[in-house]
């Protein structure tokens, strides 16, 4: 393949106290490619996603992003890099609402964040970019009530659009359908490929389905190490996959 | 479509309560049989709780050391009388930016704490003051309260008087115009920013949010707040003793925020009335056991209106003047 990197790790490694579960990990991301990955709980999917995004720091290896090497960055950094992510537990701001959320995303987007008198109302350009991103994900009638009170499947779609709202270049979602019914999870992936342009997208997935609907390509990760990678044909038939994960 | 800005524009703008209350402290002046020193305590403690608000509405973290800000504020208006700086004006602004660097400095002691780990670090570090300045009788005078203050009139003309008519009128002029910078700073994004940081730094951090240099900001703006809180006491009383660094105060700040109700900024005040007119009655029916009635009122307070009085009060006028409408239940996203 000739497409450019935009994430990259060499011997990404991680122990807690001794217990190695994260072992020599050399993965690479393609610009604008969606890509999965996949494995057995347990096979340290998560723990990749938080040493990507900084809020682990590995004990060997390195973590390049657009690039620029960002191993030791704090996940500040690194999304002012170019990173976003979403968490497969809602990560979200249960008092503030949604139109609140999004226009303090774009607000640390544009560092307006020092403390000053000039009230938020007053930024109307940024006011109205919130609401358009938030039409956009469909969720322009539940703008204004507090987040903790929308229904479970619209919280989800919060959780992308405010990963969103920052326009990475690398988009990390781990396990985005979770607790979804298969048609919402469906629905939500729909809206990720019109949507994301051209970000890069990282996501881990149960849902077979899913997975091979939507990668292009796909990685599979099983007991810290990386089984196998390739397209979802070559995924399918890899003898080694299917004995260790598909189970057929 | 404009209704998301008609939406923050309302979260900004002044409403009608909001310039009643601050109109009945003017009415409260012109009143023959008002005791304008309790209401002065009265703001004072209000202003003291609005800088706890900061901390533990707006950003979430509690405090037991806030009384602390609030002592080094009160003893540096002192220290500048004493040594001759007896214009107030200048003295409650330095006042202020003594406790609110202490502030910013403590804020990056306690960084990365939260919960029960906070509580007792800023616990201990009200105590170790207050043993300090108790017990430094040479340098504070101890319980016997600082020698020599004495404070020059207001703008150099209104001189305070016993009855504590100057005393009122500046505490309430200051109070007020801190109130309306802190109202604007918690509608700007830094305001928003540290709700955010509140419901959940993880998030914040993963919007790239400085939520390090949030944190000790806003302790230094609350500290700056308690200290010129603590400034004012002392220049209207005209008196300064280790009780204003004593955890008690710590503690019934906390206690008047939670009973008027944090994350407004009104909750202080609102507490701070209820909470020193309780004081005052029930310290008159029996002064050996008033603090009873305080829990008391404390525990039925947060039993059945956790959030305490105001919100409680404002629900109720929201139920009563729009019925029971509830928005419909909304569909599940597909």
């Amino acid at each position: 393949m000739t497409a450019a990197t935009v994430l990259q790790t060499v011997g990404l490694t991680k122990a807690f106290g001794g217990l190695s579960i994260f072992k020599g990990v050399d993965f690479s991301l393609h610009a604008g490619e969606r890509h999965a990955i996949i494995g057995p709980n347990g096979a340290g999917k998560s723990t990749f996603v938080h040493l990507v995004s900084g809020l682990l720091k590995p004990t060997s290896g390195s973590v390049q992003l657009m690039g620029q090497d960002v191993t030791r960055a704090t996940p500040q950094q690194r999304v002012r890099a170019g990173l976003g992510r979403t968490f497969q537990i809602n990560t979200l701001f249960p008092s503030l609402s949604p139109l609140q959320a999004i226009a303090l995303a774009l607000c640390e987007r544009d560092r307006l964040t020092a403390p000053s008198l000039r009230a938020l109302a007053r930024r109307v350009e940024l006011l109205d970019e919130a609401a358009a991103l938030l039409a956009r994900f469909g969720l322009a009638a539940d703008g204004e009530g507090p987040t903790g009170l929308l229904p479970y499947g619209k919280q989800r779609v919060l959780e992308m659009a405010l990963a969103l709202s920052l326009k990475p270049k690398v988009l990390l979602l781990d396990e985005p359908a979770a607790g979804l019914t298969t048609a919402q999870g469906h629905a939500l992936f729909e809206q990720l490929t019109e949507l994301a342009g051209d970000t890069s997208v990282l996501f881990i997935e149960h849902d077979m389905a899913l997975v091979f609907g939507y990668a292009q390509r796909v990685t599979v990760l099983g007991g810290g190490a990386l089984l196998a990678q390739g397209t979802p044909d070559e995924i399918r038939a890899d003898p080694v996959v299917r004995k260790a994960y598909l189970g057929h | 479509m404009s209704s998301h800005r008609a939406y923050f524009a309302n979260q900004a703008r002044w409403s009608g309560w909001e310039m009643a209350f601050w109109l009945a402290w003017v009415v409260a002046f012109f009143i023959p049989q008002s005791n304008l020193a309790l209401l002065s305590q009265i703001l004072i403690w209000g202003l003291f709780a609005v800088s706890l608000d900061l901390l533990l509405g707006y950003r979430g973290l509690p405090s037991f050391g806030q009384a602390a800000f609030f002592g080094i504020g009160a003893y540096t208006a002192g220290y500048l009388s004493k040594f001759g700086w007896t214009e107030p004006i200048t003295g409650l602004l330095v006042s202020g930016a003594v406790a609110g660097v202490v502030g910013l400095m403590a804020g990056r002691v306690v960084r990365g704490l939260h919960g029960v780990a906070l509580l007792m670090v800023t616990l201990g570090l009200n105590s170790l003051l207050y043993d300090f300045v108790q017990r430094s009788t040479e340098l504070t005078g101890g319980d016997d309260g600082l020698p020599g203050v004495s404070i020059a009139p207001v703008l150099g003309i209104f001189k305070f008087d016993m009855v504590g008519r100057t005393g009122y009128l500046y505490t309430l002029a200051a109070c007020f115009l801190i109130f309306v910078l802190l109202r604007a700073l918690v509608r700007s994004p830094f305001g928003l920013a540290l709700l955010g940081a509140r419901d959940n730094p993880r998030r914040m951090q993963m919007l790239g949010a400085p939520i390090d240099r949030d944190l000790t900001l806003v302790m230094g703006l609350s500290a700056a707040v308690a200290g010129m809180a603590g400034a004012l006491l002392t220049q209207t009383t005209q008196f300064v003793a280790p009780e204003v660094l004593s955890f008690q105060r710590s503690a019934d700040v906390l206690v008047i925020l939670v009973i008027g109700g944090a994350g407004f900024l009104y909750g202080g005040f609102v507490g701070a009335l209820a909470f020193i007119f309780l004081r005052d009655l029930f310290a008159a029916l029996n002064p050996i056991y008033w603090y009873f009635w305080i829990g008391l009122m404390l525990v039925l307070t947060v039993t059945f209106f956790r959030r305490g009085l105001l919100p409680a009060l404002a629900g109720l006028w929201a139920r009563r003047r729009k019925p029971a409408v509830d928005r419909p239940a909304q569909e599940v996203a597909p």
